[in-house]
């Protein structure tokens, strides 16, 4: 058991979707300890009803985004230590997604938008077929690599001011998974995704605030990748693909 | 009760951009009506001159210069983010359109007065 070194004030959003408050909780600081611990701490010592969403622990799986102080971040890597402020921390769901209860949200919508965006590889061979050659330099698969390592976390989908305002919108994560297919040699649904990609609600509502880019803890670049869509829309859209 | 979290240096120069935007398009009708002026009644055109001499108007055209010159490098400064090979110095661009503007409005300041 590591040893007490405080107390930490801690603010967690409670309730259904319509009735959400903020409850105060006291919970003893320790050393090296995450916000999870801090939820768990919650949830096992003073409030068992408490409904969080988490699996991994370690920055794998993408299951335990929350908004901690307003911002929105996976809680299993965010030392409570570098997020806290004069003592106290606030703990939400993460925004711009449905709250079903307490701190989990609904993500049905962020991944139909993953679906929408035309986010599944399209195989273009059979298993017949030997291996595509890809050299690891080539342009196309350096940008398809710089968008790949996505854990699906919904930080930069809640960071998003145009998802907010347009929930139409497919949003960084979806639009970025678009890119990293659009740049593999071996898929062949890029016509089809191209036209997903441009219509309502696609990366042309992207507006560059680059919220996605500065909160991925990931510190991948989705604004990148759609700036890399909005191109080859351009090019599709001057060659009557589109 | 989630409370925005705007705190990139980008999203500073996505509301520089819209709210120039707004204010040159508040402008235009002003801008249209001196123009029409000069179409008919040239004493009242020069009358509209006489007035923009003032210092306060000046100083305001000091503005209209800057929103101008920010939404133009701001604008351009899009255009190279989303059609050219992506810079990681995108903060370095939005903080040069916006001292490009500044330095432009200044001058037209100092050829004004």
């Amino acid at each position: 058991m590591r040893e007490e070194i405080g107390k930490i004030q801690v603010q967690v959003r409670r309730g259904g979707p319509d009735d959400g408050r903020l409850v105060d909780y006291e919970v003893p600081l320790l050393a090296s300890q995450t916000v999870l611990d801090v939820v768990t701490w919650i949830q096992r010592n003073l409030e068992p009803a408490l409904s969080y969403r988490f699996a991994c622990r370690v920055g794998m799986c993408g299951s335990c985004a929350m908004t901690v102080n307003g911002r929105p971040r996976w809680t299993c890597r965010s030392h409570v230590t570098d997020v806290m402020k004069d003592g106290r921390i606030r703990i939400e769901p993460l925004r711009n997604l449905p709250v079903i209860k307490d701190l989990a949200c609904d993500l049905s919508g962020f991944f139909d938008k993953w679906q929408r965006a035309e986010g599944a590889f399209v195989p273009t061979q059979t298993r017949k077929d030997s291996l595509a050659p890809i050299a690891p330099q080539e342009p196309a698969r350096q940008a398809a690599s710089a968008g790949i390592e996505c854990i699906n976390c919904a930080v930069c989908y809640a960071a998003c001011d145009a998802v907010e305002q347009n929930p139409e919108y497919l949003g960084p994560a979806a639009l970025n998974r678009a890119w990293t297919l659009v740049n593999d040699a071996r898929d062949g649904g890029n016509r089809a995704r191209l036209q997903a990609v441009t219509g309502p609600g696609g990366c042309q509502s992207c507006h560059s605030q680059q919220g996605c880019t500065s909160h991925c803890p990931n510190a991948l670049n989705p604004t990148r990748s759609i700036a890399g869509l909005k191109q080859a829309a351009a090019r599709a859209w001057l060659r009557g693909e589109l | 009760m989630i409370r925005p979290h705007r705190s990139q240096p980008l999203w500073y120069a996505f509301i520089l951009h819209r709210l120039s935007g707004i204010g040159l398009a508040l402008f235009l009708p002003l801008h249209f009506y001196l123009l029409g002026l000069a179409l008919g009644d040239s004493a009242d055109f020069d009358a509209a001159l006489q007035w923009t001499e003032q210092p306060l108007v000046k100083a305001a055209e000091f503005g209209l210069v800057f929103l101008l010159s920010v939404h133009l490098f701001g604008g351009l400064r899009l255009l190279v983010l989303e059609f050219f090979a992506w810079t990681a110095a995108q903060k370095t661009l939005a903080a040069a359109a916006a001292g490009l503007s500044f330095f432009v409005a200044c001058g037209f300041l100092l050829r004004a007065i």
